[in-house]
């Protein structure tokens, strides 16, 4: 990171390559350790004979209401699905609350029915929380932190670490991608685009626990602020394999598609928050992929690529006129505080 | 999506390079100046498709890596002033000034706004009556009329506060100067949406007095092959003209409307061009009549002397002359998370375009 | 920037058009152009309809390259 750069810019907050580089040059740089250092989305402890998975995430999202949801049902989501992608059992959450003064009591209430709901479909308990009220202007509206605990099976625990990955191994999702960031989008900007797009946040355990009861995972992450493409390059940075993907077998909304051309933007950058990456065997995948196709929260499941020897620490995209392009990290701000 | 799809399909494009390769024999070189052309030849890939005796460059063909580096230290100078709401399109946020960037100064605390469309801007300046709301008027003749409307539209509904920085400008001057400057180029590709405004008599001089071919492009993938191949056969046949591809949209007279609003309300001007200098009666500037709308002259704002940045070649880049990958700094110390020119912010500019599809 | 996209228009009311890109609908302004009619298509460029596209001139475009596609030398 450049030392000249003396403010944070939205950009380091993003997910993309900037917020990469606040991580390492201030965070780790200071207070690093093994586990730490592997910066995956749920750290897996060990404590006394059992293992855990451990997370934690903070909504800024702004608007707080958005198509498909709130900040409140995101909160849970968002948290769950992070504890779900390591492969664990997500069982309790905290939630924290630091309100601004003047916030209304009704909007408060109907993100606290949200995070009611949603726990209760994801099948999770909110253990503890705190709450802290600032003075007007020192925090917009409504911020939450959250923390959330899982239970990690042995056979599951190396699925955030993406070991032994291989050529030919397939890389599926669970359907459309960017719904939640331009559904967000759209709600706040002053842009004026009337559209029927909305968040897919949703909770993933349900559907993942399904898929790892029956079928061996390699790898799973999802991919949240900086889209795909961030998940994709870290995957392929972290392997040292290269990452081939398929523009037209890309699941994307009409609508998205559209608001994309429109405004110049790239799907693969956009963040989601329903939607799980997951790598597998070939043979494995194609199996994985059908079962995901009987889950609601999985119809439009494809195949979007496979892992390769060429191009190692790279990702390349075939698109759909026969060419090929290198997709990078997302670069600085697309959309700011989508999450 | 309608009218765009049908243009993309791979069979398509790739008959059309048969075609090509079948019928053209003699080396050119044809200049696209037009960044939504830059960024469609990079994302499908079709300079690979052409055979060798063809060359396409890129030239000065994106606003707002032609912007001086004048009118971005102003925007930001004007950010400074209290009580200002600084309004832009996006893709002029994370340019570098002299020393900073809107970017920047909006984390520093200036209030700076991404707008879809100048009516916006309007809005804006409507719902706070008490702020001054500045517009960063930034393109080429598909863009301008859009401001031009804007600021009638102002003028009508009596909004005070409500202004303009132009740096729009006109591409005729700047094709004319590269060809006069002696820059090796048969034909140019001709920008779709800038003729869908003027009409193509803005080019009968390149071809009649230059002896430069001219095919006005569609966006698609199938649209510029096509166009490739128009001007292709013009060479062989030694017949260079001005004609459109891009039928569906482009009319020879263009958008009446458009011009007349645009001559109502710009006057031509000499322009300062980054990278390229000062272009005789390239630039707009905002009437006398409308003069309460142009904020250079209801401003008055300090600004450093510009200064470019060390190695940055982007001037030689917008020329045709040199590609990004001559420049020593790309894809090193300039890159799209950390930009030094402005070729390298603007998602079409010619570095972030070649960046994004490296191979 | 010369991000334009091909709309369709629903409604037009004096210098405004409804107008939809697959199903995302945004009130385009009509300033540049008249003579606009609910079932036409305009190219939508920064918030403003800048011109029709002929759905005519469209086919023969696309038809003169299907053509080329047969007639494929050798």
């Amino acid at each position: 990171m450049k030392l000249k750069e003396r403010n944070i810019l939205l950009g380091h907050g993003s997910g993309g390559r900037m917020m990469h580089e606040l991580i390492s040059d201030v965070f780790i740089k200071h207070f690093g350790n093994e586990i730490l250092n592997e910066q995956s989305d749920s750290a897996i402890l060990s404590v006394g004979s059992s293992e855990i998975s451990f997370t934690t995430d903070s909504f800024v999202i702004d608007p707080l209401f958005f198509p498909g949801g709130n900040i409140g049902k995101l909160a849970v989501c968002g948290t769950v699905n992070d504890i779900a992608v390591s492969g664990a059992e997500p069982l309790y959450l905290s939630v924290s609350f630091i309100i601004e003064e003047g916030f209304p009591f009704n909007q408060l209430e109907l993100i606290a029915e949200s995070l009611a709901s949603e726990a209760k479909k994801a099948g999770i308990l909110i253990v503890t929380g705190d709450t802290k009220v600032v003075n007007k202007g020192k925090c917009d509206k409504l911020f939450i932190n959250t923390a959330g605990i899982g239970r990690l099976k042995m056979k599951n625990r190396y699925i955030s670490k993406a070991l032994n990955l291989r050529e030919g191994d397939v890389i599926i999702i669970n359907g459309n991608i960017g719904d939640h960031g331009l559904a967000v989008m759209n709600a706040r900007e002053s842009f004026n685009f009337k559209t029927l797009v909305e968040s897919d946040c949703a909770s993933l355990n349900h559907m993942i626990k399904e898929v790892l009861d029956k079928y061996p995972v390699k790898f799973m992450r999802d991919p949240t602020r900086g889209g795909v493409a961030t998940v994709m390059n870290e995957l392929a940075s972290k392997t040292n394999l290269g990452i081939e993907l398929s523009e037209s077998d890309l699941p994307v909304n009409k609508g998205v598609k559209a608001m994309c051309e429109i405004l110049g933007f790239d799907p693969l950058h956009i963040a989601n928050e329903g939607k799980v990456l997951i790598v597998a065997e070939e043979k494995e995948g194609l199996k994985i992929l059908d079962l995901l196709k009987k889950n609601i929260l999985g119809k439009k499941s494809a195949i979007i690529g496979r892992i390769v020897n060429e191009h190692p620490g790279k990702v390349v995209l075939r698109n759909e006129t026969g060419g090929r392009r290198i997709v990078d990290s997302l670069t600085g701000d697309q959309l700011p505080r989508i999450c | 999506m309608k009218f765009v799809d049908e243009y993309r399909k791979k069979d398509l494009i790739l008959s059309v390079a048969e075609n090509l390769r079948a019928i053209s024999r003699k080396e050119i070189i044809l200049m696209e100046v037009c960044g939504g052309h830059t960024m469609a030849i990079h994302r499908f890939g079709l300079a690979s498709l052409l055979p060798s005796n063809i060359r396409l460059i890129s030239g000065p063909g994106c606003p707002v890596c032609v912007s001086s580096q004048l009118f971005i230290d102003k925007a930001m100078a004007y950010s400074k002033i209290p009580g200002t709401i600084i309004t832009t399109y996006g893709d002029l946020i994370r340019v570098p000034g002299s020393s900073t960037s809107l970017e920047k100064e909006r984390a520093a605390g200036s209030d700076i706004r991404i707008v879809y469309s100048a009516l916006e801007s309007l809005e804006i300046a409507r719902g706070n009556p008490e702020k001054n709301v500045i517009f960063l008027g930034i393109g080429f003749e598909t863009t301008a009329p859009a401001t031009a409307a804007t600021i009638i539209k102002a003028k009508k509904e009596k909004i005070s506060n409500f202004f303009v920085l132009s740096a729009h400008k006109v591409m005729p001057p700047v094709m004319k100067a590269l060809v006069e400057e002696g820059v090796k180029i048969n034909g140019f590709i001709a920008p779709g949406h800038v003729t869908a405004i003027t009409g193509t008599s803005i080019y009968n001089d390149l071809a009649s007095v230059y002896g430069l071919g001219v095919v006005v492009s569609g966006f698609e993938p199938a649209d510029l092959m096509q166009a490739v191949l128009m001007l292709a056969i013009q060479m062989e046949s030694g017949t260079p003209k001005v004609e459109i591809q891009y039928q569906r949209v482009v009319h020879y007279k263009g958008n009446i409307i458009a011009q007349q609003l645009l001559d109502e309300v710009f006057v031509h001007s000499d322009d300062s061009w980054r990278g390229l200098g000062m272009i005789p009666d390239s630039g707009l500037k905002i009437r006398e009549n409308f003069s309460s709308f142009d904020a250079e002259k209801q401003f008055t704002v300090n600004v450093p002397e510009s200064v470019e940045p060390k190695g940055c070649i982007c001037g030689q880049i917008l020329r045709g002359i040199k590609t990004p990958e001559d420049c020593t700094l790309f894809a090193k110390k300039c890159s799209p998370s950390h930009p030094v020119g402005a070729c390298m912010v603007s998602a079409e500019g010619t570095c972030a375009t070649y960046y994004k599809y490296r191979s | 920037m010369c991000l334009a996209i091909p709309a369709k228009v629903i409604s037009v009311d004096g210098t405004t058009a409804r107008v939809t890109i697959e199903d995302v609908e945004y009130t385009a302004s009509l300033l540049l152009l008249d003579d606009v009619k609910p079932g036409d298509f305009i190219m939508l460029h920064a918030g403003f309809a800048i011109e029709k596209v002929d759905p005519q001139e469209a086919a023969e475009t696309l038809q003169l390259l299907l053509d080329m596609e047969k007639n494929l030398p050798n």
